[in-house]
């Protein structure tokens, strides 16, 4: 069953077309890998599925609702980790967590707000201020944020980023058990051996098309090549 | 020589934007109408001031008090008849004159008596700005050179009067009406120093809480984005009205607590002036109601809310803390504006073009008010509230209205695009 649907999605800025009628679906508990070069026009269309940016035509489903006239209702099952985001720095790490609970929860935030600390994995560090905080602190607490509420879909765009290889390793492990438990998961990464590690299928997009879509397998047969790095470069050049 | 160069051919393209030109510009244009009142003042100075006079008095000391008056002054009113002043005041005002001079019964028998000669004044005030009092600095004038003629003629004459008497041979009762108040006893210049003392503390306050507030929401704004906090904000599930609300409402409370303790400060300050002059405006009835003070609360509580909707909205445009300081400037400017013009000028007294800047900036509402309310022109507070509350419903709902497009995150200018080559066509 899908979770998400996207039918012809184009998004312009201006008279710029940043994505030109992409198309795909993901179904539930699958993680899905949006890839390609930079300025492909990854990140404007996990945007537009965020609820952020408006469709200039097409259209997306998200469970049974439209995103078009729906936002509100999809901003309760999504959640968002822009690439590079940030958290509010006069606040602690707890604090912060609390701060996005309780859009979710009016009360009894605390169950939320345990799981977003036990994925921020940040120890006694979770009760400083977010001000103090390395670059790696910072995006596991927001991948924490991100995955606390359980939601039914969430958008991922480059969630490892800024992370050492253990932590990193550590939040793909999060992520594989997520969509293991039912969470639908669009990701985007520029890097190949995360992408082929974590994602049921990929999307290869380029200029605002999508280029090229399966399995990871699957296209490493196709374009005889040994990893998705080479189906990427193949697939692109 | 080349290296130094560069950097300051890098810092002037950063900091020379239209961001930081068009303010400049418009404050330029602003206090260049304001230059142009204070330059229509100077003209009011160098022509003769409207007067009239009612000479009850038939001795020949008078007589060089007449010629004084109508030597220096346009007499748009001249009897010997008392029971005409009723009639005097009423034609004066009609000529937009500044004062009535009345020559009492005894004036040259009480002089040569060693009394002074007594001038009753009654002047017609239009606003009790600070350059309201200035064209009667004229009419004291024309009463000096009368006590100076006066002084000369009488001691020419070698008269026996006593010395102070020949110094100074008139005695003054002035009586000042300003709208639709009488004030006896006191001058002009008196009643201005009353309004000056009572009423800066108003306008000066109002700028600050509006800057201070204006100021964290821009902030407030920029960080969001400096921070990269905004994208996450915009996905979870909140009413992008509340995002707004909430914003405002926060900054209005912090400026408002500021306020207070400026307030209690500046309050303390200008109280040791009051005490110092002993004189009240509530001694002449020019004191505000309870429900007065409502409407003030009200016009301040509106203007406040439309002051961090513009400040919202200026905040949208903010790209990084840095650009927030620039787009703090707009605000500013529209806060002293009306601060100083309010403080030097009544409403009821601006050309018609600074009265449509004035009343179109909702920050002189609140500045405003206090001084028209102990008028009782209760008209132009009331509907000063409608107009900052519709200003302050359109800028909420149009901001909302961002925060549910593109536009905060994208900044676009398509539509600005479109009609600059509208225009062009």
């Amino acid at each position: 069953m899908s979770t998400v649907e996207i039918n012809n999605l184009i998004k312009k800025y201006g008279s710029f077309e940043a994505v030109k009628g992409i198309s795909f679906d993901i179904n539930e508990g699958e993680i899905f890998g949006l890839i390609g070069p930079n300025g492909a026009g990854k990140t404007t269309t996990l945007r537009v599925v965020s609820t952020l940016l408006q469709i200039n035509s097409g259209n997306i489903k998200i469970l049974e609702y439209d995103l078009k006239t729906q936002p509100d209702k999809i901003r309760k099952i999504i959640s968002y980790l822009p690439e590079d985001a940030g958290a509010y720095k006069t606040l602690t790490g707890r604090a912060y967590l609390k701060f996005i609970a309780k859009f979710f929860i009016e009360k009894n935030t605390n169950e939320l707000i345990n799981k977003g600390i036990e994925i921020a994995d940040l120890g006694s560090r979770i009760d400083d201020k977010v001000d103090t905080y390395s670059k790696g602190m910072k995006r596991r607490l927001l991948v924490g944020r991100a995955l606390m509420t359980k939601p039914k879909f969430a958008i991922l765009d480059e969630p490892t980023s800024g992370l050492d290889v253990i932590n990193a390793q550590e939040i793909r492990q999060i992520i594989k058990n997520f969509a293991q438990q039912g969470t639908t998961i669009l990701l985007s990464s520029h890097n190949m051996l995360e992408v082929e590690y974590l994602c049921h299928r990929i999307a290869l997009i380029d200029n605002g098309i999508i280029i090229e879509k399966g399995k990871p397998k699957d296209l490493m047969i196709k374009y005889k090549s040994n990893n998705i790095e080479e189906v990427f470069t193949k697939v692109v050049k | 020589m080349s290296q130094l160069g560069n950097i300051i051919k890098k810092e002037l393209k950063e900091l020379l934007t239209p961001a930081t030109l068009l303010p400049i510009v418009i404050m330029a244009i602003l206090f260049g109408s304001m230059g142009n009142v204070i330059g229509g003042i100077e003209e009011e100075l160098s022509e003769k001031p409207v007067i009239g006079f009612i000479n009850n008095d038939s001795g020949n000391l008078s007589k060089i008090a007449t010629s004084i008056i109508e030597k220096y002054s346009e007499v748009v009113y001249n009897s010997t008849d008392l029971n005409d002043k009723e009639n005097a005041l009423k034609n004066i005002k009609e000529e937009e004159g500044l004062a009535l001079i009345i020559i009492s019964k005894n004036f040259s028998s009480d002089i040569k008596n060693d009394s002074p000669g007594k001038l009753e004044i009654y002047w017609i005030m239009a606003g009790a700005g600070i350059l309201d009092s200035i064209s009667s600095e004229v009419v004291q004038g024309i009463i000096y050179q009368i006590n100076r003629e006066l002084s000369m003629k009488l001691i020419n004459n070698n008269s026996s009067i006593n010395a102070s008497i020949a110094l100074s041979p008139t005695q003054r009762i002035d009586t000042t009406y300003l709208k639709n108040k009488e004030m006896k006893g006191i001058s002009p210049g008196v009643v201005v120093g009353l309004f000056t003392s009572q009423s800066t503390l108003i306008p000066i306050v109002i700028m600050m809480i509006i800057l201070m507030s204006g100021g964290m929401v821009i902030s407030s704004m920029a960080l969001e984005k400096e921070n990269k906090t905004l994208e996450t904000l915009l996905t979870l599930p909140v009413k992008r009205t509340s995002i707004v609300t909430g914003k405002i409402v926060a900054s209005a409370s912090i400026g408002l607590f500021m306020a207070l303790i400026y307030m209690i400060g500046f309050g303390n300050y200008m109280q040791s002036f009051q005490m110092s002059g002993g004189l009240n405006l509530a001694d002449y009835g020019l004191s505000l109601s309870t429900f007065d003070l409502i409407l003030v609360g009200i016009s301040l509580f509106v203007t406040l809310i439309a002051g961090l909707a513009l400040s919202m909205l200026l905040g949208t445009f903010a790209k990084n803390y840095k650009s927030a300081q620039t787009l703090t400037f707009p605000i500013t400017a529209l806060a002293l504006v009306p601060m100083f013009l309010t403080m030097f000028k009544d409403f009821d007294t601006l050309p018609i073009s600074l009265k449509g800047l004035v009343y179109a900036i909702p920050f002189s509402h609140p500045m405003m008010a206090p001084r028209l309310l102990i008028f009782n022109d209760y008209a132009t507070v009331i509907s000063g509230i409608i107009y900052v509350s519709i200003f302050a419903i359109i800028l909420i709902s149009y901001i909302a209205w961002i925060f549910k497009t593109d536009k905060l995150l994208t900044g676009s200018t398509r539509n600005f695009k479109k009609i600059f080559t509208r225009k062009k066509n």
